[in-house]
């Protein structure tokens, strides 16, 4: 193998392998790049809640001067949800159901009440809660409440409430353990039952709780009160669908739409992220253009060489070999750098990313690492074709 | 291989000729392993030819060329491999040496193919052709004479059942070509192949068995 690799080797061209090293591994960089960076932001836009359905859109009415006075105009009425409910993008409605009558909530550390404060739930049908049925349920004897907090609401609790009262900042896993003494009051009853938070949402700006302890709770503590639901959750098949703007603007009702910008964020970065991997991409093809060309070329130089060897019996996949072990190592090389580069540059990006988003969560680099792979393999495959072919032709004496 | 057989073969550029006189172009010829060969020829009358079909180097030609009656336009590359590696071992005419590789590395180029030959045995061979002080040049540094002696020993350092010879000894001096000669008949007879050799005059005093006048 060494005197074939001594024999072969003349004619190597270095500055075209140089070149192709380098183009090899910008284009490589960029396109793992793009689809790392694609996967690391995309959970700031689409950062979901565990406890709720991903596609849905809050909807409300706008309050006006009038209706502040008249009182029920920001209510739905049934009329209303239904032609909601057979518009095109609409896979589901539930309407939120506020409680009617008084709560208060305390929180104890250790027995000792450490604040009290007046507040109210609101609930969604099962459906829309995403988690499972076992948890996300009460029943009278068991007197316990599963809560979904909003999670800006521990954040106004550590940073402004806590600090000034020289109380313990508490992390979201704390909060799981502290029971929640919840008093209500209504139709001349009082009633307690204890609060558990099971969890905090980013998107829900209630306290939520099960739909059945709602129809309980007002049942028992506001029979015959109004329950028109003011908000309304819409299950969509695409929150980025024009058309629902379009609907919801129409109807001049509100939508909470952060799920829109997100969804139109997660469109451009998409677009954003096919484009610099496209680059990368033609970066790359066009680095193997050249690895191909200079391999052809190099072939034609040792023509004469590598028809002598044939015909001394070596075979063609010999002969093949070492060219084939030049582009394979070289393409190994780059991967090998291209990922070690990706992560340094990740380090950096990422570092303020967290700076911004702190709560989220590492997006993993196997995906840029088996696309790296994929690549590689790729490449590898028509470099090792490409030499077989060529040394083929010799064979063939069509050099 | 223990036949190679030629049936009414005979390269393309001559189809168009009226009258073709040979004792191998146009005929039935069977060259058997054990046997010596000596094809003479005038030049153009297609000796390298010859050697390059049965090398599976060119297909031009009519006819009917077989190894132990098959047929060699069936072979594959894998099989042209085999038979260039183990069946039939060819001196070039135009030795087809590597000029960068020393003349040792040249031969060990292809014994490394087989591990025919060990390397005392190669280094004794380099002596007994009086070029042993140049086992170590690079080829393209040393006369076309003992280029010729180089390629004999490389051709040598593998398996074979036919040596095809070409014009082995058109540049050596008559002591020279006497010990190749002697190289060869010893060679041949331990290892009971045939060989073929060409030649346009001079050719190396051996024991043919039969002469074709091609």
């Amino acid at each position: 193998m060494t005197l074939v690799w001594k024999l072969l080797r003349q004619h190597i061209s270095l500055p075209q392998l140089v070149g192709f090293f380098f183009a090899n591994l910008f284009g490589m960089l960029i396109v793992l790049l793009g689809f790392q960076l694609y996967h690391d932001i995309l959970p700031v836009f689409t950062q979901g809640d565990t406890f709720l359905k991903k596609d849905f859109l809050i909807v409300s009415k706008r309050i006006g001067t009038v209706g502040t006075f008249s009182g029920r105009a920001s209510t739905f009425t049934s009329a209303e949800v239904d032609d909601i409910r057979k518009q095109r993008f609409c896979k589901d409605v539930g309407a939120f159901t506020a409680s009617r009558y008084t709560v208060s909530a305390g929180m104890g550390i250790e027995g000792i009440a450490s604040f009290r404060t007046e507040m109210f739930f609101e609930s969604v049908p099962a459906q829309f809660v995403d988690t499972d049925s076992e948890r996300w349920h009460f029943t009278p004897e068991s007197g316990v409440v599963p809560i979904i907090l909003p999670r800006n609401y521990l954040a106004i609790y550590n940073f402004g409430f806590a600090r000034t009262r020289s109380l313990p900042q508490l992390s979201e896993s704390v909060i799981g353990m502290v029971d929640l003494d919840i008093v209500m009051r209504g139709a001349g009853r009082e009633g307690r039952v204890k609060g558990k938070v099971i969890g905090f949402s980013n998107r829900l700006n209630t306290i939520l709780v099960p739909d059945d302890f709602m129809a309980w709770s007002n049942a028992e503590y506001a029979p015959g009160a109004d329950t028109a639901p003011t908000r309304l959750i819409v299950e969509v098949d695409n929150p980025a669908d024009d058309a629902v703007v379009r609907y919801f603007q129409h109807k001049g009702y509100e939508l909470e739409d952060d799920k829109l910008a997100a969804g139109r964020h997660t469109y451009f970065l998409k677009v954003l992220a096919g484009i610099v991997m496209s680059v990368g991409l033609f970066i790359s093809l066009l680095s193997f253009y050249i690895l191909t060309l200079s391999i052809y070329l190099l072939v034609q130089k040792n023509t004469s060489k590598l028809e002598n060897l044939l015909l001394i019996g070596y075979s063609p996949a010999r002969v093949s070999l070492p060219y084939q072990l030049l582009a394979v190592g070289m393409n190994a090389v780059v991967l090998l750098l291209s990922l070690l580069l990706l992560v340094c540059v990740r380090e950096f990006y990422m570092e303020r990313i967290w700076m911004l988003f702190p709560q989220m969560e590492e997006a993993s680099l196997w995906p840029s690492c088996l696309l790296g792979g994929l690549l590689f393999a790729g490449v590898s495959a028509f470099n090792v074709l490409a030499v077989r072919r060529k040394v083929q032709s010799v064979w063939h004496r069509k050099e | 291989m223990d036949t190679i057989e030629l049936k009414n073969t005979l390269p393309s550029v001559f189809v168009t000729r009226n009258d073709v006189q040979s004792d191998i172009w146009h005929q039935t010829v069977t060259l058997e392993r054990g046997q010596i060969y000596l094809v003479e020829a005038a030049s153009g009358t297609g000796k390298s030819s010859l050697c390059s079909y049965l090398i599976g180097y060119r297909q031009d030609y009519e006819g009917i060329i077989c190894f132990d009656g098959k047929n060699i336009r069936s072979l594959t590359v894998k099989d042209w491999v085999e038979v260039r590696k183990r069946s039939i071992s060819c001196l070039f005419q135009e030795l087809r040496l590597f000029p960068g590789l020393t003349a040792y590395e040249n031969v060990a180029i292809k014994n490394s193919l087989t591990g025919c030959k060990r390397k005392k045995k190669i280094k004794a061979w380099f002596e007994a052709l009086g070029i042993a002080d140049k086992i170590h040049t690079p080829v393209g540094r040393m006369s076309f004479g003992q280029q010729q002696r180089v390629a004999l020993i490389r051709a040598l350092v593998q398996p074979f059942d036919f040596l095809l010879l070409d014009e082995p000894v058109s540049h050596l001096d008559d002591r020279n070509a006497a010990l190749l000669g002697e190289l060869l008949t010893e060679e041949v007879r331990v290892r009971e192949a045939g060989m073929v050799v060409t030649s346009v005059g001079k050719h190396i005093r051996l024991n043919y068995d039969k002469t074709f006048r091609l």
